[in-house]
């Protein structure tokens, strides 16, 4: 296979990687690029855990080849900003995540979600989180921080959440 | 990992597209939003020498709506699909079936062309395209054609596209005077499932076109059924009449996601919500595009 030499922009950075067209782009960030928050789950497009933002929109970064991300710009949870986002530090406030395998893809999920509908309902919030799958938190404690986001009606403040009575606060 | 080797184009213009594909025959495969494509390569089921990526050609990125006809590029994301003012005004059947389909990180990259390119039983696209009766046009050395909706299946994973020939675009004509549709989808659950069984019915004045996915070697239209529900009988007995000829118009097969007897059964309901929602939604009263007509029976399932 012929090697091709790629350049994208990956939290900012620009980064240039030589790939095979069979490289999967989940896999070259994880393992050329050392970028570890999109995880490998299903590798079949069913779980999210693999969620990145390509040219602003979520995508399952196990479905995409490297080398269609040419020129592409990347964002991972590493890039979101300089310090926690308001619906980070919510995910933080409300225990959204136990084992944390799903938190990249759910945050970044939610993320788009909150750019294109910034005062989701529940029904929005959970169709919006659909395709990422969480094992252990049963999506309450993720649609509590993503409510608090929305409720504070914007997604650049930061947000201030106020779930009280769970058992870490 | 995918372990089959091949090598990846990224032509700019369609007519490289085509020189690439007349080169290389069956052994190239169409790379657009590759959500099916990927998976497929992940599994060995197909083992192309070359990969034709199509999104660097920027005509087939073009959706647009000109004199009642939307064209939807070969490009055009499901996405996309959904954002355009031109279809949730005109084609609001696209956003209801649209909103079911997989989940937002599919639909970013999935293109509607691509989802009836795949040709799977469960395509959620195919029963929308069917009953709006659209047509396909299709390029190749041996010049253009046009392909409509009514030919376009084959059996599963099987179109009538010939080897050497990429699929464009899709066009879809408004139908015309006063109408109203419904896409009714049964899932196990109401998080991202595919297909146990859809319909897509579509009403004016003076046609009638229903359409079933999931339950046939391919999406079918139903012409007895849209027959008996045009017919001078009274609503309630067409209706009647409508779902005891569901059996002659579908084939449901038994797998992972339902039994045959629960298809066939659950066709019934989906068939008559679909209808009353459509003569509902005719007088104005129904709900709005993109309520799912079967969550009650996704949220029994789920033991709410």
């Amino acid at each position: 296979m012929k090697k091709h030499e790629i350049t994208m922009k990956v939290n900012g950075e620009v980064r240039s990687v030589i790939v095979e067209p069979n490289d999967v782009l989940l896999d070259v960030l994880r393992e050329k690029l050392g970028i570890k928050s999109p995880k490998i789950g299903c590798e079949r497009g069913d779980c999210g855990a693999c969620t990145i933002l390509l040219n602003g929109r979520t995508v399952r970064s196990c479905l995409v080849l490297a080398i269609e991300a040419d020129g592409c710009e990347i964002v991972t949870v590493e890039g979101l900003g300089e310090t926690l986002t308001p619906l980070q530090q919510a995910f933080l406030d409300n225990n959204a995540f136990q084992c944390g395998f799903c938190a990249p893809g759910m945050i970044l999920t939610a993320t788009e979600l909150l750019q294109k509908n910034p005062t989701p309902d529940d029904d929005e919030i959970k169709e919006g989180i659909s395709g990422n799958l969480c094992r252990c938190t049963g999506y309450q404690p993720i649609v509590d921080a993503i409510r608090t986001v929305s409720r504070s009606g914007k997604s650049g403040g930061r947000g201030k959440s106020g779930r009280s009575g769970r058992p870490h606060e | 990992m995918i372990s089959t080797e091949f090598e990846y184009a990224r032509p700019k213009t369609l007519r490289e597209a085509v020189r690439l594909l007349g080169r290389h025959g069956k052994s190239a495969r169409i790379l657009a939003g590759g959500t099916d494509l990927i998976g497929w390569l992940r599994d060995d089921l197909v083992k192309p020498d070359i990969l034709i990526d199509i999104k660097g050609i920027g005509s087939l990125g073009k959706l647009s709506f000109r004199q009642n006809m939307l064209r939807i590029g070969a490009g055009v994301t499901i996405t996309e699909l959904t954002e355009s003012r031109a279809v949730r005004t005109h084609f609001p059947l696209f956003v209801e079936m649209a909103g079911m389909l997989a989940c937002t990180g599919i639909r970013n990259r999935a293109t509607v062309v691509g989802n009836i390119c795949s040709a799977v039983p469960c395509c959620d696209n195919g029963p929308v395209l069917m009953v709006y009766e659209a047509v396909l046009q299709v390029t190749g050395q041996e010049g253009d054609r046009e392909i409509p909706m009514s030919e376009w299946f084959k059996g599963p994973r099987q179109t009538a596209l010939r080897p050497g020939e990429i699929v464009t675009g899709v066009t879809v004509p408004k139908p015309a005077g006063r109408h109203a549709a419904c896409f009714a989808k049964l899932k196990r659950y109401r998080g991202e499932d595919l297909a146990q069984a859809s319909v897509a019915v579509l009403r004016s004045d003076s046609i009638c076109r229903v359409a079933f996915g999931s339950v046939a070697p391919t999406p079918v239209r139903a012409p007895n059924i849209e027959r008996i529900l045009t017919s001078r009988m009274p609503p309630e007995a067409a209706l009647e009449a409508a779902i005891d000829a569901i059996p002659k118009e579908t084939s449901p097969i038994t797998d992972l996601r339902s039994s045959k007897e629960y298809r066939g059964r659950m066709l019934g309901v989906m068939l008559e919500r679909a209808v009353k929602t459509v003569a509902s939604r005719l007088e104005g009263s129904g709900p709005a595009y993109g309520v799912n007509v079967l969550d009650d029976y996704t949220a029994d399932a789920e033991g709410k």
